[in-house]
């Protein structure tokens, strides 16, 4: 997808090509959804900064913003917002098109566990939250991988005991039967999205 | 046959061996004591949750929570679709929700659920949650005259956290403070702490995970407002609340220097040993700090 024919307008961009991005235009930069983001102290730019960096045309400082990562999906904003944008979609949106553009900024950890639990469902239907957790551990090498799993140990244990983190998980787990129809509805939905969006 | 038949969603994190399978076991021990049927949509698969947009966009989320809505239709026909987990139901709801507004985009997922032989016909109202189904349809004074043990004495924090709250909620229920989880309590026989403050505050979702440092604040807030409001234990309907905030304690302690160690329950747990359910029944054994005083009325 050439990026020329957005250049002129971002705004029409992430109308096109972001999920509920056709909102962005409502906002009337009240600044509500600003405070009420629980990892607030997080955010390089609130949502409503975006909206208005949307406007300006700031695609490369959107994009690669580590902003839309701080997102918990806790919908605070949307319930409060005047204007009833459904903000916690469009920062997901954000964040999407930014991984399709390979803008996310290096080692984001949010970006990476939402690849790895994407992943991770996608293998069997559902999730396994052992291999999910061990992914996660281990995505920077093995040394700091058993670093991290020791660290979190106490924790690993006190899972088991309790006989909610199976460790039989990693020979295969849970899984749904009809696979080979599962991956082929996903592998559709992608590409119509891709084709619809311009995102391929 | 049981009373009310409704078509259940369990969800990844309640299969057994995994994170809120004590979630599923007191479940079910609580809809047999209730005469309600909980028929499990077969071959369900995974709803993607919330942070399932990083990799796959909306489509193919829409396609995931569409796949169970369609199965359900098929084997479950005429039943409401009823989900435990709070990001399950919202994922369910939220993608009927754009189906009904967007002919594209159903367009597109029935497309997709074509190559795996469905198809989604949009019959069945909204999907519910399961709080909705004990307040809405069974009501807190029948819920009440079953009661066999009181939960007497217990100082009970109402966490609601957020996805059981928003964007939807519960009908006739505030996003800032809402009463159900109290009412549930108070139902029960327990005592509810009305004035917890902390009862809307976001755990950090998925973020405890992947940002632990910037999210065990929030865990923290939350733990630390129910020790000063005297409580002996949370009680929360999200299975991502109750893992978050019962299994970073201790590195809540670490961070903070606090010596937290509350036991963090789920309802369904208070109404099967209310009901006279047995430990195992509300399977408190699944419990990594114990709720001792629930363990005792169960045995009593
Ligand atoms: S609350 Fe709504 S209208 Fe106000 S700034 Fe945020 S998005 Fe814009
Ligand atoms: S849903 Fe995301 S954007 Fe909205 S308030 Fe919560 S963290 Fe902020
Ligand atoms: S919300 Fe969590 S547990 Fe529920 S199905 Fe989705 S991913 Fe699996
Ligand atoms: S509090 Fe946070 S984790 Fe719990 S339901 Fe809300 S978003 Fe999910």
């Amino acid at each position: 997808m050439s990026i020329e024919k957005y250049t002129r307008s971002f705004l029409k961009e992430v109308e096109e090509r972001v999920e509920e991005g056709h909102w962005v235009k409502m906002c009337m930069q009240c600044g509500v959804c600003a405070g009420s983001c629980p990892l607030g102290a997080h955010w390089e730019h609130t949502p409503q900064k975006i909206f208005m960096m949307i406007r300006a045309g700031k695609r490369e400082e959107v994009l690669s913003s580590d902003s839309m990562w701080m997102c918990t999906s806790c919908y605070q904003c949307i319930v409060r917002c005047p204007r009833k944008l459904p903000i916690t979609h469009i920062m997901h949106g954000l964040a999407y098109l930014a991984k399709r553009e390979g803008l996310v900024p290096k080692n984001q950890p949010t970006a990476q566990f939402g690849q790895l639990f994407w992943d991770n469902l996608v293998k069997t239907g559902r999730v396994n939250e052992l291999k999910l957790s061990l992914g996660m551990y281990f995505k920077d090498g093995f040394s700091q991988g058993i670093k991290n799993a020791m660290a979190m140990q106490s924790v690993g244990l006190g899972m088991m005991k309790a006989k909610r983190l199976n460790p039989m998980e990693i020979m295969g787990g849970h899984g749904i039967k009809d696979k080979s129809g599962f991956h082929a509805m996903l592998k559709k939905a992608r590409e119509l999205e891709d084709s619809r969006r311009k995102l391929a | 046959m049981a009373k009310k038949q409704y078509s259940f969603y369990p969800g990844c994190s309640s299969q057994s061996g995994a994170s809120s399978s004590n979630y599923l076991t007191s479940t079910q021990s609580m809809v047999n004591l209730l005469d309600v049927a909980l028929n499990e949509i077969p071959d369900w698969n995974c709803c993607g949750a919330s942070i399932g947009y990083a990799g796959g966009g909306e489509l193919p989320r829409v396609a995931l929570s569409a796949r169970n809505l369609a199965l359900s239709e098929q084997h479950n026909p005429g039943q409401e679709v009823v989900a435990t987990c709070a990001a399950c139901w919202l994922a369910t709801r939220e993608a009927k929700e754009r189906l009904d507004h967007s002919a594209t985009l159903l367009a597109e997922t029935n497309e997709a659920l074509k190559e795996a032989g469905l198809v989604f016909k949009n019959e069945a109202p909204p999907a519910r949650h399961m709080v909705e189904v004990l307040i809405e349809d069974i009501g807190y004074e029948t819920l009440k005259s079953g009661v066999k043990k009181p939960l007497e004495g217990i100082k009970f924090a109402g966490y609601v956290g957020c996805q059981t709250n928003r964007p939807f909620g519960i009908d006739g229920e505030s996003f800032e403070n809402p009463m159900y989880l109290d009412r549930m309590v108070e139902s029960m026989g327990g005592e509810a702490i009305t004035n917890y403050d902390q009862k809307v505050t976001c755990c950090g979702g998925a973020l405890a995970f992947s940002e632990p440092e910037k999210s065990q604040k929030q865990i923290h807030d939350i733990i630390e407002s129910a020790y000063d409001h005297g409580a002996d234990m949370i009680v929360t309907p999200c299975p991502l609340c109750q893992a978050n905030v019962e299994i970073y304690q201790g590195e809540v302690n670490k961070r903070y220097g606090k010596k937290f160690n509350i036991p963090v329950t789920y309802y369904s747990q208070l109404i099967t040993v209310a009901y006279g359910g047995s430990s195992k029944d509300a399977a408190l054994d699944g419990q990594i700090i114990r709720a001792t005083r629930l363990e005792e009325i169960a045995n009593k």
